[in-house]
């Protein structure tokens, strides 16, 4: 139960944390890519600082979780096609729409309901991907 | 007051999801938001038509959980910590929307001539964007925390490829077909 209330409260921070920095608005990710601004970049560079020491760190002094099982971060599968055409995909969807999955929750919260056609739409096209996944190259 | 209700600086905003992914890991998890797409997917009983979705959603409950919180965040943030929050993107980004008719720019979140008003090519463009992002998402196998936050934080090359990809696909909609879509 604890467990769970912990998992809700570290969502409640992330979402605070996404609208307020602005990670959910449309206008900050147009002016990224038209290279206008430092914030997103800044926002993305400083969460990789924290993110790269932090983990360094963990697999450095060969830390335990809490229930004291080895950290372990699961490797990623060694190959080209998958990432680049299906982060090719994500990009033009994040860049229409002005929001990647998290803030996409943060900002049906705060009253966007509109972005709940965006959600219709990531779940047919999670259901396609798995559909056809058969024949996309790996 | 101002700093809690403005724009929260990014080297706030980073560090924090950086603590968050942080603190997830710690408790033998890894953050990733988008396989919560095919979580949701798996729970509506899309496993009985492809096993994709076959598989024991009730192991991803709590990252369900995390996405409940981000809602309730996303509430918290716009009604008790914001007061009509307007993102100050730059003037230049401000002349460029505003050419393609978003006269919002500069004045709201978001360009409220695309979320508010529910016509159909709106809808379309809502639709065939959350299509990408699903698509797009499970496909390369992980969204902006999966690839950009966690992969490169463990310093995996194939989350750079991810994001190089990210990239690619952005700045094609951005100026390619930006001007042919608005």
């Amino acid at each position: 139960m604890m467990r769970k209330l912990i998992f809700v409260l570290l969502g409640i921070a992330f979402g605070i944390v996404m609208y307020k920095a602005e990670a959910a608005s449309w206008f900050r990710i147009f002016e990224m890519f038209n290279f206008q601004s430092f914030h997103m970049y800044g926002f993305i560079g400083s969460a990789l600082a924290v993110g790269v020491i932090g983990v360094q760190y963990f697999k450095r002094s060969q830390s335990k979780d809490v229930d004291g099982e080895d950290i372990v971060i699961q490797p990623k599968a060694k190959s080209i096609p998958r990432y680049l055409i299906g982060g090719v995909f994500f990009g033009l969807g994040w860049a229409l729409v002005g929001a990647c999955p998290g803030p996409i929750f943060a900002l049906l919260g705060s009253g966007v309901f509109s972005i709940i056609i965006v959600i219709i739409g990531a779940l047919a096209g999670t259901y396609f991907y798995g559909l056809i996944r058969k024949y996309l190259p790996h | 007051m101002e700093m809690i209700f403005g724009t929260w600086p990014w080297y706030v905003g980073g560090p924090l999801v950086a603590i968050i992914m942080l603190i997830l890991i710690k408790l033998g998890k890894s953050f990733g938001f988008s396989s919560n797409f095919r979580t949701m997917c798996a729970a509506i009983g899309a496993g009985k038509s492809c096993d994709f979705f076959d598989f024991n959603w009730k192991s991803q409950r709590w990252n369900l959980l995390f996405l409940l919180g981000t809602i309730i965040g996303g509430f918290i943030a716009a009604n008790l910590l914001a007061n009509n929050q307007i993102a100050p993107i730059s003037e230049e980004s401000i002349s460029a929307l505003q050419a393609y008719g978003f006269e919002s720019a500069g004045k709201a979140y978001l360009p409220t001539e695309l979320f508010f008003d529910l016509s159909p090519k709106n809808i379309i463009i809502l639709l065939v964007g959350g299509l990408f992002i699903g698509f797009g998402t499970r496909y390369a196998g992980g969204c902006t925390s999966g690839h950009a936050i966690s992969g490169l934080s463990d310093l995996q090359w194939p989350s750079l490829v991810a994001v190089v990809g990210f990239f690619i696909g952005g700045l094609l909609m951005v100026h390619i077909l930006f001007p042919l879509i608005f």
